[in-house]
């Protein structure tokens, strides 16, 4: 352990501490550099839409299933509830994709009947049926985290695209080259 | 004008590390005999840089007291409807806020050192100083630059947005800043080893200079991490007392470091070896807190604690910490072959012992950071991975069990050299206790390895950390030994309480409906009724759970589930029933879709016994401090008696002739 007296020269290992702070510095200054990915892609981007089937969100409108994706075109899944705030900021970007022709099917996420029925009144309806998903089950198996959330799903009945996020007036365009893409 | 004064402030302070920097470097070109000319401001200047630091956070906290809207860091932070409490807790509750706080501590503990510390060579204190002042210059030029917190808003605002509920507890009050002050006060400890190294004058003066600092700042540091950890476990409500996150190790590595330093100095101060290994540690632990500020602050690692994070912040406190570290850590490397080894030892001694625990701490330490910046560099590589207890309680194991049984042993060895022969009765106690209690704990059931090997070291331990006393006068030994036995016994509590809660938990998840009960071992939990509550700025749904002990008499916890508004979150407020055997943890969660309730209850025996041990070792520590402080006010005042009658027989005796 003792070594003794006053030694001139360099000692090796008096290096170390400062070599292993470089191989840090070096790696969280490239870290810091690199964009952050935010949110959890679904992995079930590519696969087919699973089966489900859920109940009237509210009077209004019918309930969703995933049979109502079948047939002819692509349509957008729309994820959301009335508790949320961006769903009000995508709220009118929702209504432009309706007014070009575009069919939105909803999941309301641990949401009540007048809540829904209420939001819908207050920010546009641009649904034609929405399914109430009380305990996020249907959400989960879409593989997404959050809301609101927006996936393309082609005319053959699989997710192609999926839109983490509020819809802002600029990914209006992008959603309508992805459904498009999934015709 | 509240801002204006407290930016003014801060800018004056930063004016006055400039002066500190350099009249401290000045001081190093004294040439013998006589002072630099420049190298008096040193010591004013950290002074009054304290006082105007501490300032700017007095008006920091003011603005938030009074909820002044046109503050921009006011406004996103607080609320007028906070209750008072929390808005002065608000202050450091976020990125600015918290800081300033640590500049604030930083200046104060400069202030303390330039005022209180006069037994260094003038050279020395003049280098510690300048690295002080430096250190200072370079938060304050990054609160200045990039954090502002006296921002004004254009417009003031109509209402604040609020505090992350989780931060609205009383745990909050007093975690971080304690932390803070922890971690900070190790920048003192980084200044004076910077400041020996410099001038060479690594020995056992700098050494029992060093000591109260560290001392002091592992005191809190322990402090704040056994606060935190409370708060996590109530706050959090997973049951949990320590979740390996990243923000949790930040503050943990500096506290092993600390504890390393602490025992190091210690040995340099007594028997005036390790000088090398001293240094080092003294760059390392400070460094230690730097790095968990970059970690927790910089964004680059996620965390379960939510705290504002900005790249380009991160930028600048990465930028400071190459200046600091990298700068400490090359003049180390240049300088520190020129400080000699100290006195030799054997290794059956007292500081074999230190050293050996030394060298287990630091693996600990390298164990928890590889651990924690692993994600990092699995990241860096596209992985993502995260890395939890299944890593960090198997592999700090490793060292820390050899750790602890030398720790029963060391104190009872002597200095520089001894026989193990010697020490053979307590050596012999110890083993038949650990094995007496491993075999107790063997028989009585089938529990994890770890907590029952760290339930027979606790039995041991809490033996040993007397067995220095023995054959002692009690009424004779010293403040400081007292205060090591009350640490070390502390830690052996808790330990305790932590392989306890490991190995005795039990835990019972129900849907139940009203008037449902269920049995949790000994204990019927009952929910007798859920009904909604208010408070000041959530609305809760409120559980009543009667828990009765056999035949007991129930006692009433109140579980809520809360709902704050501005911001908008769920807190779960756990209801704990505190025995002196342990505690009672109740959490609601959500009500199932046939109306039934979730129910989660864990009956955690000896649970608290791990922060009443926190509270032993920092009380063991303060007791070293006062030990330390009154030998050293005595034989200050034995020198002065000393130099008083060498003078007064200079005057008696005639000049003798040349």
């Amino acid at each position: 352990m003792s070594t003794a007296e006053t030694r001139s020269g360099l000692r090796l290992w008096l290096w170390i501490p400062l070599a292993l702070f470089a191989f840090f510095a070096g790696l969280a200054g490239y870290m810091l550099t690199q964009e952050k990915p935010e949110f959890v892609k679904s992995t079930m981007v590519g696969k087919p839409l699973p089966e489900f089937t859920l109940e009237p969100a509210f009077d209004g409108l019918p309930g969703a299933s995933s049979g109502d994706f079948e047939g002819g075109k692509p349509r957008l899944l729309n994820i959301w509830a009335s508790w949320c705030l961006p769903c009000i900021a995508e709220a009118p970007q929702l209504e432009a994709l309706k007014d070009e022709g575009v069919e939105i099917i909803g999941i309301a996420i641990r949401d009540r009947p007048e809540d829904v029925a209420r939001f819908l009144e207050r920010h546009g309806n641009p649904y034609t049926r929405i399914g109430a998903d009380a305990i996020s089950a249907v959400q989960l198996e879409l593989g997404s985290s959050g809301v609101p959330e927006t996936f393309v799903i082609g005319s053959d009945g699989t997710i192609r695209y999926q839109h983490i996020g509020d819809i802002r007036p600029e990914h209006v365009a992008l959603l309508k080259a992805e459904l498009e893409k999934a015709q | 004008m509240i801002a204006e004064i407290g930016l003014a402030a801060l800018w004056l302070a930063a004016a006055l590390a400039v002066l500190q920097m350099i009249s401290g470097a000045a001081a190093l070109r004294s040439v013998d005999g006589s002072t630099h000319p420049l190298a008096i401001y040193a010591r004013p200047a950290a002074i009054v840089q304290a006082v105007l630091a501490v300032l700017a956070f007095l008006m920091l906290l003011r603005a938030f007291a009074i909820t002044d809207l046109s503050i921009k860091l006011v406004a996103t932070n607080s609320h007028s409807m906070k209750p008072m409490i929390y808005k002065l807790t608000g202050t450091w509750g976020n990125h600015e806020g918290s800081m300033l706080l640590w500049v604030g501590v930083l200046a104060l503990a400069g202030g303390l050192l330039a005022g209180l510390e006069k037994r260094l060579p003038e050279k020395t204190m003049g280098a510690t100083l300048a690295v002080q002042g430096f250190i200072a210059l370079g938060f304050y030029a990054f609160l200045l630059l990039s954090s502002n917190p006296f921002e004004r808003l254009p417009v003031p605002a109509a209402e604040g947005i609020g505090l992350n509920p989780l931060l609205q507890d009383i745990g909050l009050a007093i975690h971080p800043p304690t932390l803070y002050a922890g971690y900070v006060g190790l920048s003192v400890a980084f200044s004076l080893a910077m400041g020996a190294l410099l001038t060479r004058e690594v020995n056992p003066n700098f050494a029992r200079a060093m000591r109260p600092w560290v001392l002091g700042a592992w005191v809190l540091l322990t402090l704040g991490i056994t606060a935190g950890s409370y708060w996590a476990y109530y706050e959090l409500g997973w049951g949990g007392w320590w979740f390996w996150d990243p923000v949790e190790n930040a503050s943990l590595m500096p506290w092993l470091a600390a504890t390393a330093l602490m025992h190091s100095v210690s040995v340099l101060a007594a028997r005036d070896a390790l000088r090398t290994w001293t240094i080092m540690l003294g760059v390392l632990a400070f460094s230690m807190s730097m790095l968990g500020t970059f970690l927790v602050r910089s964004g680059v690692l996620t965390s379960v604690h939510a705290f504002a994070v900005d790249p380009e912040r991160g930028a600048f406190i990465l930028a400071l910490l190459l200046i600091y570290i990298g700068g400490a850590f090359t003049i180390f490397a240049l300088r520190a072959s020129a400080v000699s080894e100290g006195k030799r030892f054997a290794a059956v001694s007292r500081e074999g012992a230190l050293v050996f625990n030394n060298v287990m701490l630091s693996a600990i330490l390298a164990i928890v950071l590889l651990g924690t910046l692993y994600p990092l560099l699995a990241e860096a590589f596209d992985a993502r991975v995260s890395v939890g207890p299944p890593y960090f309680n198997p592999a700090s194991a490793i060292f820390a069990i050899p750790m602890f049984l030398v720790m029963a042993v060391g104190p009872l060895l002597r200095w520089k050299e001894d026989k193990p022969l010697r020490v053979q009765f307590e050596m012999l106690l110890i083993a038949a206790v650990l094995i007496a209690t491993l075999a107790i704990v063997a028989l009585a059931g089938d529990y994890p390895l770890l907590p029952v090997l760290g339930l027979g070291l606790a039995a041991a331990l809490g033996v040993a950390a007397f067995l220095p006393l023995r054959g002692r006068k009690l009424s004779r030994v010293p403040t400081a030994v007292w205060g090591m036995v009350l640490a070390h016994f502390g830690v052996a509590v808790s330990l305790l309480g932590m392989a306890s809660e490991g190995a005795f938990t039990e835990e019972r998840l129900a849907a139940v409906a009203p008037g449902d009960t269920v049995e949790m071992g000994d204990w019927l939990i009952t929910l007798e009724s859920v009904a909604p509550v208010a408070g000041p700025n959530w609305t809760a749904i409120e559980a009543r759970v009667a828990a009765r002990l056999g035949e007991g008499e129930a006692v009433t916890l109140t579980p809520q589930a809360r709902n704050f508004w501005s911001p908008a979150q769920a807190t779960s407020e756990s209801a704990l029933l505190t025995r002196w055997n342990g505690q009672l943890y109740a959490v609601i969660g959500a009500q199932t879709p046939d109306g039934r309730w979730q129910l989660r209850v864990w009956w955690k025996p000896f649970v608290t016994f791990i922060w009443y041990g926190g509270l032993l070792i920092a009380l063991g520590g303060v007791l070293a401090i006062i030990g330390r402080v009154q030998v050293d006010v005595k034989r200050r005042k034995a020198a002065e008696l000393g130099e008083e009658r060498r003078a007064d027989l200079a005057a008696l005796t005639p000049e003798p002739a040349e």
